[in-house]
């Protein structure tokens, strides 16, 4: 007799033998014999395809639409034999960048984009509530039915019981734990879970059989076999309408088409279904097979659909029992007990297998592309101090299991009465098929840039909750139905069933429509109207041209870390023992007896990237490597090279720490700077040359020193210390000029930006004075003023009139002999212009040179003492300030006698003060 | 006349800017070289005369008299023919180069240049001289 205690002891006999099958996969691919390489067993992974759903909703849905529940397994069959070469592509991809899961893939192609990463989980994650919380209706109804055997009595509804009698409740924590012990037993580098797959095929199997033989008892032992059957249907006119294809009750031309293509996306985007077809895949040559394996597969579990929905019709009639339940309910009313337990299990491992590989998937994914990165956000430094994180991350895992489940539990409360399995599968169906754009785009487009798949897959996902999340609640009674029924506000045009104004489709097809538009056209507008990275250039490259790429990338760091920094910030992930294992492995395929004699280079660099990615996923491993690197992996000019050896040469002397962050700044600026040079196009030749030269100059000596510091690690600290500082000053000199120069070159092609307003010079020259006060004070010279009042107001920047005063009074200071200088400023007006003096007592200017010294790097001084310490721009930048306003910059001079330089400005009406 | 210490080499480093100087400095005296140091052109004609240098590292951009015209000044001298030059310069371009070898230079390096290289170039070229100059037992 089938008691409550036989059904459990037999699920959990049945769970725990699936463990043992894990557990003893798991344990051959420890020793390196692969229980799961063979194409036999890829195939049946597949068939996880098939869940609960499959199980129970297709003859439900059979039932009430006929024919019309086969769309959803065309799909993958079409999708096998028609365009099994992108799974191929996407399983190479995913091999050589050691992807661990979907968000992973979309992040990594669109530049390591970790915000993208985190927006696919969100997805995946709200997409797949509804599927979960199916599979935990269909456990939970088919263990109340069976229950009650012998009598069929369908069970209350979802919540009505409260939550702790909620058979559907301990399922959910029960799968949890199962999911727990089932997937974060350990931390695999490539996030494979061979015992896992293995339990999947098994289970595939179980429930192929479980159905078939209900099928078989149905169609021959209940009845007379097909023919039977088909003529009874016929028979009844309600019936026979089922029977036809695209009959009024199966549906339109459109919503076959439509759920043809959504179960073609869903078969590669279903979180569970990347995972098995392509994250677990063992080898590629197995798709070869599985092509029509899996084909093979649908067609034998569809096989009795029908008859069995059929079978139900005839046999309970319309409306006493739910047709979701025939499978169970038909044995029962037979009294076939084992058969009915049988049944039983088989829904069992339906809706399990979905559960833990479905689940798998996403918590790999929350931890990888959502917490992770917001982690290292936020505590960078001190997950720099952590020991062992695996542990962590583990637990992060199943944190993320737990929360996921009881999600779909509370999602199966809050509405999973409003619509039949097949339904709420099918919304599942059209979140996940809100990937398909920026993935497929993804890997055949390379223009496909990061902010169109975040445009695409957020609109996507905003018009999927509205037209099909939101009508779920809506019909369960949590969000009032005005706003369905009358659009939000009232808004007519934005009935989330008829969005402005679109009638006469179902609503899955509906929602697909203004899903995929909204999807495709941001995606494809923004791709083409945006521009993409570098990082995502190379990135798409990667991707799109898998098939062509050969031989070992060495990636695209410049910088190097040490062996042993890379080792142990990978071990601090995967546990040291199996970094020292992974590197030593690396050290014998590059030739080297053991990891400690390998070279420290890029590859290297790359190499520990790679492991990192399998554990953490590619975004939060590039920035993990980063950090220990010390900078950007995209270094594409050889002043950024000889700069970096720079910083780090700096880096190894303790001491001077304070200078490191220094060098870093300029390093940045110059970075910078160097991007906008680039950019400046228009610039003339020799100007262009002449810089430069004018810049190797002082890299000339930052590389030498760099590279002296770096090959003379024995040098004595005094020496030391004296390169160091030259290393600074050079580099604040090379600072100073790419300033400069970048001021000048943006004044002279205008695109400098002014902040004109009406100033009174008077003001001005203080401030200068009393700015450049110290400086003269230390350099004894003397600086009077000679400022009168009621002078008329000029039109200027003030920022960069006090940069021309400053460099004014600044040359004087150089140019006058300490102790007996004097400087001194006066103003006045004269012919409706201000004019401002700076006049020296120094060495004065040969009337050779009073020309020369405005022009570009052109200095002059004292060429039998120290190189004159600025960049000979300064008189340049002046007098294209100066000139902008329409002024006058000159110098009146004799050698020996001191300089005056002034400069005038026109006078605007003076306003009444 | 010559006042070399058997065994050593020395180079004179002609350049204008103080920190290549020093760096250049720094590397041949890790080889043993003994240097000297010129800041113009002319002093790098006077001292090309009275420290007899094996070979000159020649900064183009000298003031007073340019890189290549002191080239060309030496080689066209029976006394500093011999010397061996390598130029360093800034700009870089094959039409740069190629002048800077038919006014005579042994080498033409692009600044910034790579130590490790320079070195290795200078000990190729002193070893070269002193193999050809030298005709038997030192």
């Amino acid at each position: 007799m089938l008691q409550g205690w036989i059904i459990v002891c037999a699920s959990f006999a049945y769970i725990g033998f699936l463990f043992a099958i894990a557990y003893f996969a798991d344990k051959r691919a420890d020793q390196g014999r692969s229980l799961i390489s063979t194409p036999y067993i890829y195939a049946l992974s597949l068939g996880v395809y098939a869940t609960a759903w499959t199980f129970y909703g297709s003859v439900g849905r059979a039932a009430s639409d006929g024919v019309g529940f086969l769309p959803i397994y065309l799909g993958p069959t079409l999708m096998m034999i028609l365009w099994w070469f992108v799974v191929r592509k996407m399983i190479r991809i995913s091999k050589i960048n050691r992807i661990t899961s979907l968000a992973d893939f979309v992040a990594s192609r669109y530049g390591k984009s970790a915000l993208l990463g985190g927006l696919v989980t969100v997805i995946a994650v709200v997409g797949i509530l509804p599927y979960i919380s199916l599979q935990l209706k269909a456990i939970s109804t088919s263990f109340s039915i069976l229950l009650q055997y012998p009598e069929i009595v369908m069970p209350a509804k979802a919540g009505a019981t409260g939550i702790f009698n909620d058979t559907a409740f301990y399922i959910a924590i029960f799968l949890a734990s199962f999911t727990i012990a089932f997937g974060t037993r350990q931390l695999d580098v490539a996030e494979r879970h061979e015992g896992m797959v293995a339990a999947i095929a098994f289970e595939s199997l179980v429930k192929l059989i479980a159905f078939i033989s209900v099928g078989i008892y149905v169609t021959f032992a209940m009845f007379d076999g097909p023919a039977d059957i088909f003529s009874r249907a016929l028979a009844q006119p309600d019936l026979a309408s089922l029977v036809a294809p695209f009959g009024a009750a199966a549906g339109t031309y459109m919503s076959w088409i439509w759920l043809t293509m959504l179960s073609m996306l869903a078969i590669l985007f279903l979180p569970r279904q990347f995972q098995v077809a392509v994250i677990e895949n063992v080898d590629e040559k197995h798709l070869n097979k599985a092509v029509w394996l899996f084909p093979l597969y649908m067609l034998a579990i569809n096989l009795f659909v029908l008859p069995i929905a059929l079978g139900g019709l005839l046999h309970f009639g319309t409306g006493s029992v739910d047709a979701d339940t025939f499978v169970l309910t038909l044995p029962m009313a037979e009294k076939q007990e084992w058969l009915a337990l049988l049944v039983f299990i088989g829904g069992l491992s339906a809706a399990t297998g979905m559960v833990i590989v479905e689940t798998i998937a996403l918590s790999t994914m929350v931890c990888n592309d959502l917490v992770m990165p917001l982690l290292l956000r936020v505590t960078r430094l001190r997950f720099m101090q952590h020991g062992n994180l695996s542990m962590l991350l583990l637990d992060i895992r199943r944190a993320a299991i737990v929360l996921i489940l009881m999600l779909g539990y509370f999602y199966y409360l809050v509405a999973g009465e409003a619509y039949a399995l097949v339904s709420i599968g099918l919304i599942s169906f059209a979140a996940v098929a809100q990937f398909a754009p920026a993935v497929i785009g993804g890997i055949y487009w390379k223009d496909g840039s990061r902010l169109g798949a975040l445009a695409g897959l957020s609109a996507g996902f905003v018009v999927w909750v509205y037209t099909l999340l939101l009508p779920a609640f809506a019909k369960s009674g949590w969000i009032p139905q005005e706003i369905i029924e009358h659009g939000p506000f009232a808004i007519e045009l934005l009935k989330p069933l008829q969005l402005f104004g679109l009638t006469g489709l179902d609503q899955m097809t509906h929602a697909m429509l203004w899903s995929m538009l909204a999807n495709i056209g941001l995606y494809i507008g923004v791709s083409l109207l945006g521009r993409q990275s570098a990082a995502e250039r190379i990135q798409a490259t990667l991707f799109v041209d898998v098939f062509s790429q050969t031989g070992d990338r060495t990636g695209f760091w410049r910088g190097t870390a040490s062996v042993s920094s890379l080792q142990s910030l990978v071990g601090r992930f995967l546990g040291p023992a199996r970094a020292a294992d992974l590197f030593d492995t690396y050290a014998k395929s590059r030739g080297v007896a053991s990891a400690d004699a390998l070279e420290s280079d890029a590859r290297l660099v790359r190499f520990a990237e790679i492991q990192l990615a399998g554990a953490i996923g590619a975004a939060s491993a590039r920035v993990m490597v980063a950090s220990v690197v010390e900078e950007e992996p995209l270094g594409v000019d050889e002043v950024m090279a000889i700069i970096d050896e720079a910083s780090q040469a700096i880096a190894q002397s303790n001491e001077l720490k304070i200078k490191q962050a220094e060098l870093e700044v300029a390093t940045r600026e110059l970075r910078s700077a160097n991007e906008r040079l680039r950019e400046l196009d228009h610039l003339k030749d020799d100007f262009i040359s002449t810089v430069t030269h004018e810049l190797r100059t002082p890299l000339t000596s930052i590389r030498a020193f760099s590279e002296i510091l770096h090959d003379n690690p024995d040098l004595d600290a005094e020496e030391r210390t004296r390169f160091l500082g030259i290393l600074v000053k050079e580099s604040e000199r090379l600072t100073r000029l790419i300033n400069q120069v970048l001021d000048l070159a943006k004044l002279e092609a205008g695109a400098a930006e002014w902040r004109i307003a009406t100033l009174d010079l008077r003001d001005l020259v203080e401030d200068a004075t009393s700015a450049t006060e110290q400086l003269f004070r230390s350099n004894r010279i003397e600086l009077t003023t000679d400022l009168p009042d009621n002078l008329p107001p000029v039109v200027a920047d003030r920022d960069r009139l006090m940069q021309v005063m400053l460099n004014l009074l600044s040359n004087a200071i150089k140019f006058c002999e300490s102790g007996i200088g004097r400087v001194q400023v006066s103003l006045r007006c004269e012919d409706g212009s201000v004019r401002v003096d700076v006049r020296d007592n120094g060495i004065g200017i040969a009337s050779e040179n009073q020309q020369l010294i405005f022009e570009k790097f052109r200095q002059v001084g004292d060429t039998l003492t120290d190189k004159p310490q600025g960049t000979g721009l300064g008189l340049a930048i002046c007098r294209e300030i100066v000139g902008h306003f329409g002024g006058r910059l000159w110098v009146e001079s004799a050698l020996g006698s001191g300089a005056t330089f002034s400069f005038s400005l026109p006078a605007q009406a003076a306003s009444a003060t | 006349m010559n006042f070399s210490v058997p065994g050593s080499q020395r180079v004179l480093i002609a350049d204008d800017e103080p920190a290549i100087v020093l760096s250049l400095e720094f590397l041949m005296r890790r080889c043993g070289i003994v240097t000297d140091i010129a800041r113009d052109g002319e002093e790098a004609l006077a001292k090309a005369a009275s420290f007899a240098p094996d070979l000159i590292l020649l900064d183009v951009m000298l003031p007073r008299r340019s890189g290549l015209e002191v080239c060309r000044a030496l080689r066209g001298q029976e006394a500093t023919r011999n010397i061996k030059i390598i130029l360093l310069t800034a700009k870089g371009g094959h039409t740069e180069s190629e002048r800077g070898l038919s006014m005579g230079a042994d080498l033409y390096v692009v600044k910034p240049f790579s130590t490790q290289e320079l070195v290795s170039q200078v000990k190729r070229i002193l070893e070269s001289a002193t193999g050809a100059t030298d005709g038997g037992a030192r």
